[in-house]
């Protein structure tokens, strides 16, 4: 397996009217080919914003402070929008956004829709989009006349997946899906699952795949990174954030005891209590420590890096420097 | 006194849909009635959280707004506290409004952002004409706060909506629907917006309260892995009916309706070793729209398990099995056995 996609030590922070809110501390991490790596984390933790980031997209007023993102590579960042444009979004990478699904137009159909990317991004003539565009629906599941329909007359599901082939059009190599399943039924969500790893398998694909969901991640990512405010606190293999080891991090460990499971009735389901840190100005130490049940001096003062403790398996706590 | 707070009895909600004035002129043939409650039953106990399941369509929510009287019924009765509230004159309706809470599911949209937390909470008192000073009203919101565990009150009482965290919120609007004494509360889709780092917590907060005040819950949601945590009975609906009713955890070990075996099968569990498999789902397809429900069992058209009787006969009515666990499957029995047959190969 060779890498396709390196970020290195990228910092992006909106600059707003109150100070910089660091969104993105500082954080690296590679994607290898035919991979999928899962972004997990509470709301505002940056997966988000690393999604847009890695598109060369940061929604305003984020900017990149530092750091790279390789692509084949090549460092993305400093690339002018044209070239972006006609050759890393949606030829390279492409996104399905949160709620996109939501976000499409309700006055055009969607074959208008689908097309328009199409018109955006290649020289394709009128026809050949129109049977590329029926093409692909095919592929995911849609019979090939939804394109004269709106999207008031599709189920979620069906909207879900008109947008997850717009996204495969010019064959990327890597998909960063945003919540994909979010506002779908437990039903249409294990089937847009399904879909996406027989896409995968198809078109050797590599997924960026974010969700809160540490179930539904287990599911489909290959790797685990976990973030917390705008940082990886651990990164491992599916077997080591799931399997009987359990995970190393101690938020990795109550973000798992936070999530119900169906056939394992437990008499208190855990929480974290508090909330995460404001990114203005976020705490010394490590940025969990307030919340954290271990934490100990050291956590107040410094801020732990990240380390690979075992092989394949990193994760930020000073826990592990103790003996 | 019964020791059953609400009951419903075969109730139905049917909508019209919009018709152009040009269709009516014309009188298109008939109208398709959106049929969203086709017919349902239940009981909610005294002190009992009872959960309502389904997919998006299924007529959880317009269950909840039959029950919060927001929505006439086409048929069917309801009884609360056993009284017959089927249908409610405006008087009554305010008094039984104030029975019946109900928390709703975003608490971002559910609070009006230009009210301090304290107004929001006397809001309610304003509107059903609760008398009091100042100072009684002020103890009935710092009583209430106190029971949702947003503590110190006071310090609460003069912040805005904003400055609050989705599940503070929540406990906000928790404390919104106790401080009128209700006898049960309405909840659709509490936690689902609400981080799942703190889920958890806010269930924790709404079963503290319910154990101290007595109060009986109904729980809407689509998610089973809460509803297990929990509830104490579900019902799983599916079209507009109830498909299977009973205790919480039969429900999960022993489903006996192929829906609600599709629903469990397909809920994921944060396990490892599942990468590579495309999971085999008991279900095929979409809901259907209510306004085009299947003869016969509404399900047969989804169901991997239906015959031609499933399809030509009539609709399987709740049938029991054993204590309190109800279906509506002609061959739920039979499917039981070849899934067993299916789970030792």
């Amino acid at each position: 397996m060779n890498s396709l996609l390196k970020v290195e030590n990228l910092q992006m922070h909106y600059f707003t009217s109150k100070g910089a809110v660091r969104a993105i501390d500082d954080l690296s991490f590679e994607l290898m080919r035919g991979e999928t790596i899962g972004l997990v984390g509470e709301s505002g933790c940056g997966k988000t914003s690393l999604g847009t980031s890695i598109l060369r997209m940061p929604t305003p007023p984020g900017r990149y402070v530092s750091g790279k993102i390789l692509v084949d590579g090549v460092d993305v960042i400093p690339l002018p929008e044209k070239e972006v444009r006609r050759n890393i979004r949606w030829q390279k990478i492409s996104m399905v956004f949160q709620g996109a699904m939501n976000c499409l137009t309700p006055v055009y159909t969607i074959g208008r829709q689908m097309m328009e990317t199409l018109n955006e991004h290649s020289d394709l003539s009128r026809s050949d989009a129109e049977s590329l565009i029926a093409e692909y629906l095919g592929l995911v599941g849609l019979s090939p006349e939804i394109v004269q329909r709106y999207p008031h007359e599709l189920s979620g599901g069906m909207k879900q997946r008109a947008v997850i082939a717009t996204a495969l059009f010019l064959k990327p190599e890597i998909i960063i899906l945003d919540e994909p399943t979010t506002a779908l039924d437990v039903i249409v969500q294990a089937q847009i699952i399904n879909l996406l790893k027989k896409l995968k398998q198809q078109f050797s694909l590599s997924f960026i795949f974010i969700t809160h969901d540490l179930a539904l991640e287990a599911e489909i990512s290959d790797r685990i990174c976990v973030m917390y405010a705008g940082k990886i606190v651990e990164l491992g293999s599916n077997a080591q954030i799931y399997g009987t080891q359990s995970p190393k991090h101690p938020y990795t460990e109550r973000l798992l005891a936070a999530t119900p499971r169906l056939f394992k009735k437990v008499e208190q389901l855990q929480f974290i209590p508090g909330t995460p840190p404001d990114l203005i100005a976020p705490p010394k130490g490590c940025r969990f420590s307030p919340r954290c049940n271990k934490a100990f001096d050291r956590c107040f003062q410094e801020e732990p890096p990240l380390i690979e403790i075992e092989p394949g398996h990193m994760s930020a706590c000073w826990l592990h420097h103790r003996g | 006194m019964t020791d059953t707070i609400l009951s419903v009895k075969n109730l139905k909600k049917y909508f019209e849909p919009h018709q152009s004035f040009a269709q009516s002129i014309a009188g298109s043939g008939q109208k398709k009635l959106i049929k969203a409650i086709d017919g349902i039953s239940f009981d909610i106990r005294r002190g009992e959280i009872f959960g309502l399941i389904g997919e998006s369509g299924c007529g959880k929510t317009t269950t909840g707004k039959l029950v919060m009287k927001l929505l006439e019924p086409t048929s069917g009765q309801m009884f609360f506290n056993g009284e017959d509230v089927t249908h409610l004159d405006k008087e009554k309706l305010k008094e039984y409004r104030r029975k019946v809470q109900m928390i709703f599911q975003d608490p971002y949209a559910s609070m009006n952002p230009r009210f301090k937390i304290k107004d929001v909470l006397e809001e309610p008192l304003i509107i059903h004409k609760v008398k009091g000073t100042i100072e009684e009203r002020t103890r009935m919101i710092v009583k209430a706060l106190e029971e949702v565990k947003l503590t110190p009150p006071d310090e609460f009482m003069g912040r805005w909506p904003h400055m609050l965290s989705g599940g503070q919120r929540q406990r906000v609007a928790t404390a919104r629907t106790l401080i009128l004494n209700p006898m049960m509360l309405v909840a659709d889709e509490p936690v689902s917006m609400i981080d799942l780092s703190t889920r958890a917590e806010i269930l924790h907060m709404m079963r503290d309260v319910q154990k101290e005040l007595g109060l009986s819950y109904l729980y809407i949601t689509h998610d089973l892995s809460t509803a297990r945590y929990f509830t104490d009975r579900i019902a799983v609906m599916y079209l507009g009916r109830i498909v299977e009713i009973g205790r919480a955890d039969d429900i999960i070990d022993n489903p006996l309706h192929p829906y609600t075996q599709a629903l469990i099968e397909a809920v994921p569990e944060p396990a490892t070793g599942k990468i590579d498999i495309i999971k085999e789902l008991p279900i095929y397809g979409e809901i259907p729209s209510p306004a085009n429900i299947p003869q016969g069992c509404r399900f047969h058209t989804r169901c991997p398990y239906a015959t031609d009787a499933c399809k030509n006969e009539p609709e399987p009515e709740l049938t029991p099995d054993g204590e309190e666990h109800y279906h509506a499957c002609r061959r739920a029995y039979e499917i039981q056995a070849e899934r067993k047959r299916k789970q030792a190969v």
